[in-house]
């Protein structure tokens, strides 16, 4: 049986591991792939990394990072922030990605999902969405870390998304996201009635009943980032959590 | 040890997590894209991430196809992982491409699925006793929308179930086998899958 996944997420800025309420207010948690390693270790599905800075002077320290993480980290490795082209995907993936994640790129130029997605499948290619509440029962989507408004139904390009190739969907509410307040579940539900490949549901999980309510919702796999970071719960104990839901995990 | 491993580079993306897996076993992996050099091997890992079309193209441009065949005639042990698992069969219907045909069987879409790619960690369950059929309990990590039918049950060493239907998820006739999930991204399991692997006698 396909197991659901806990997934913690590393948002990288300068190198370092960073946390943000908000998509704001950062503070510096460590070094990234000693985080990869460690989560690995402790039974994380998969280890998503967000590099939030996504300036050109960072690439290729983001790149030599990614090389690291791979070399010691033995689950798969998403990473994401600054993809602008399929060039950027094709260094990501060479570097040891397994997926490459792209969110405000593709709000511009839709066509590099189709651009990725032919090059090195639709099983690489994760489209981020980043959404908030638009205050008539609907959701928008963001681009630029969730800065500005990216005039789309967050729903419609989910699907738009995905008929271009993206073979994962990387859900975040921004209304959520920092609060440790849980999932914004409607979201999550709307989405995943609306798209035929797997969601990763992220922002908002405080609590391990957090993750589990995520993936009863319908997510493939939970995100989480301070829960982890901070320590206040081991993945073991999400995942006890899970597995009381009755949803399967990997033990 | 056994001796060297050969890790085929076709440009097909992520061939760090594969040498870093075999180096972390203590083989000696050389990664090439040299014709010769793959047909003088004794033992070669096919990765693959992408399309089976595009694939099989990068193969024969670089005359690989016709040397892993060689390699394998002379008795070289050839593992496909993934994308490389599904070209050791005869044909994939993804792009409708012939492949490398090591394999009797053809390689499908997976009709049946509520969602794909097949994404995650899925239990891979012994169907024989071959030398790497996977213990109980078993679980590794895939993601593919393709699937691979053996025209031989007995070349399906285990299986996997997705959605009410099972597929072929490690495969293998004679010392040409194959995994359909990631066994460099399965953690302890899949490193010690890689390990019997590379146990396994070679012939040339």
């Amino acid at each position: 049986m396909l197991r659901r996944r806990i997934v913690p997420c590393l948002d990288v800025r300068g190198g370092r591991l960073v946390k943000g309420v908000n998509f704001e207010a950062l503070r510096d948690c460590g070094d990234p792939v000693d985080a990869a390693e460690r989560y690995a270790g402790q039974g994380a599905d998969e280890i998503v990394w967000l590099n939030i800075s996504a300036g050109e002077e960072d690439w290729r320290g983001l790149l030599d990072a990614v090389e690291q993480a791979a070399e010691r980290v033995d689950v798969p490795l998403c990473v994401g922030g600054g993809v602008a082209d399929a060039e950027h995907g094709r260094e990501l993936l060479l570097a040891g990605a397994d997926k490459v994640s792209s969110n405000t790129a593709p709000l511009h130029r839709p066509a590099l999902i189709e651009e990725l997605a032919d090059r090195f499948g639709t099983q690489c290619v994760v489209v981020a969405i980043d959404a908030a509440r638009d205050g008539e029962g609907g959701w928008q989507a963001f681009a630029s870390a969730g800065r500005r408004a990216a005039g789309r139904d967050a729903i419609q390009w989910a699907r738009e998304s995905v008929e271009r190739g993206a073979g994962e969907l990387l859900v975040t509410s921004i209304d959520s996201d920092g609060t440790l307040g849980g999932y914004d579940l409607e979201l999550l539900r709307a989405i995943c009635e609306s798209v035929p490949v797997p969601v990763v549901a992220s922002g908002g999980a405080g609590r391990p009943e957090h993750l589990a309510a995520a993936l009863e919702a319908g997510a493939q796999a939970a995100l989480a980032a301070s829960i982890f970071h901070d320590g206040r719960h081991t993945i073991s104990e999400v995942k006890e959590e899970v597995n009381r839901w009755g949803l399967p995990v990997r033990r | 040890m056994s001796g060297p491993v050969t890790l085929i580079d076709y440009g097909a993306g992520n061939l760090r997590s594969l040498r870093a897996a075999l180096e972390r076993l203590g083989a000696d992996v050389a990664v090439s894209d040299d014709a010769a050099t793959v047909a003088r091997s004794a033992r070669i890992v096919l990765p693959g991430v992408g399309a089976a079309a595009p694939a099989m193209r990068a193969l024969r441009a670089l005359g690989l196809d016709a040397a892993i065949g060689e390699a394998v005639e002379r008795g070289s042990s050839l593992l496909g992982v993934c994308l490389g698992m599904q070209l050791l069969f005869e044909r994939s219907a993804e792009g409708g491409v012939d492949c490398l045909g090591l394999l009797e069987g053809r390689v499908e879409r997976i009709g049946w699925a509520r969602r794909l790619p097949h994404m995650g960690w899925n239990d891979v369950a012994a169907c024989s006793g071959h030398p790497l059929a996977p213990a109980a309990g078993t679980v590794c990590y895939f993601a593919h929308s393709y699937r691979a039918v053996p025209a031989d049950p007995a070349a399906v060493v285990a299986d996997t179930e997705l959605d009410g239907t099972r597929f072929a998820s490690l495969v293998a006739a004679g010392l040409v086998a194959g995994t359909q999930f990631h066994p460099e991204k399965s953690g302890a399991v899949g490193r010690e899958l890689l390990a019997r692997w590379l146990e396994v006698p070679v012939a040339a």
